[in-house]
C-alpha cells in the first residue's frame, strides 16, 4: 500500500457553468490526502477555473475559487497551465490567481506553483502519469 | 418582430454563439449569460464573432455572471452592454419573442 502513483487531474471545463470544475476539486484533496504524486493540469476553458477576483454574490452560489489557493498546504506544487488555451482566450498568465507552495527545505520559501507550459510540453506531462482523471 | 437570443455555453468550447449569431436577424440583441459570458473577452480568438455582428446585432452579458467568473468589466469588447437581472428581464419584456441558445 505504501505504493506512490503519479495523478493527474485534467481540468478542461469553465467553473460555475457546470459542476465540473467543484467536482475535480473534491477528489484532488482526497488523492492529496493519500499522499499521491499530484499535479494538475488546466487546459481549454479549464483555464478559467483559475481566474482570479471571482466573486459570486449576485449568483447566491459558493464562491470555490478561494479553495485552489490551498492547493499547496495539500503538498500539490504542480499545477500546469497550457499557454496555447491563455493566449486563444485572450488571457494572460497575470489573469490567474497566484498560487504559491511553502518549501520546507528552505525555511518554508513560497515558491510558484503554476507553470505555463505549452501543448508539446503537456504531452510529455501526460505521458508520465500513471493516471490520468479527467474532468 | 424584435427577438432576443440568449447564449449559456463558452464559444471557446462549443460552437452555440457562432450558430446563433449566423441566425439572428438584423436589430435582435444576444445577451450572453453563465459560459457564454466568457465569448465577449477582448482578444481572444473568438472575440470576432461578436465585433463583426454588433452593427446588425446589439450584444449584452450578464453582469452577475461576469462577476463570479473573474471577468473585468474592462476585458470586455467594446460596445458591449453590461445587464443586472432587472435588466435582464427589461430585454424578455422589450422584444417580442426569446430563443435560448444551449
Amino acid at each position: 500500500m505504501s505504493d506512490v502513483k503519479k495523478f493527474c487531474y485534467l481540468n478542461r471545463k469553465a467553473p460555475y457553468g457546470t459542476v465540473y470544475a467543484w467536482e475535480s476539486l473534491e477528489v484532488v484533496l482526497i488523492g492529496a490526502a493519500f499522499d499521491q504524486d499530484c499535479s494538475l493540469v488546466f487546459a481549454d476553458d479549464g483555464v478559467y477555473q483559475l481566474m482570479k477576483g471571482s466573486d459570486t454574490t449576485g449568483l447566491g452560489i459558493k464562491n470555490f475559487s478561494p479553495t485552489y489557493s490551498a492547493l499547496g498546504d495539500y503538498d500539490i506544487k504542480k499545477i500546469y497551465v497550457e499557454k496555447e488555451s491563455l493566449e486563444e482566450r485572450g488571457l494572460t498568465l497575470d489573469d490567474l490567481q497566484h498560487l504559491v507552495w511553502e518549501d520546507e527545505d528552505e525555511d518554508y520559501a513560497e515558491k510558484d506553483s503554476i507553470m505555463v507550459v505549452t501543448k508539446d510540453e503537456l504531452a510529455q506531462v501526460l505521458e508520465e502519469q500513471d493516471v490520468v482523471l479527467s474532468f | 418582430m424584435s427577438m432576443l437570443h440568449t447564449v449559456n455555453k463558452s464559444a471557446y468550447e462549443r460552437g452555440t454563439l457562432e450558430s446563433c449569431v449566423s441566425k439572428a436577424a438584423k436589430g435582435s440583441s444576444v445577451l450572453l449569460i453563465e459560459d457564454g459570458v466568457y465569448s465577449a473577452v477582448k482578444g481572444g480568438a473568438k472575440a470576432g464573432v461578436i465585433e463583426k455582428a454588433m452593427g446588425d446585432v446589439s450584444f449584452y452579458v450578464l453582469g452577475p455572471d461576469v462577476k463570479a467568473r473573474g471577468l473585468d468589466e474592462g476585458k470586455l469588447i467594446d460596445g458591449i452592454k453590461v445587464v443586472d437581472y432587472s435588466g435582464f428581464v427589461e430585454l424578455t419584456v422589450n422584444n417580442d419573442k426569446v430563443a435560448s441558445w444551449l
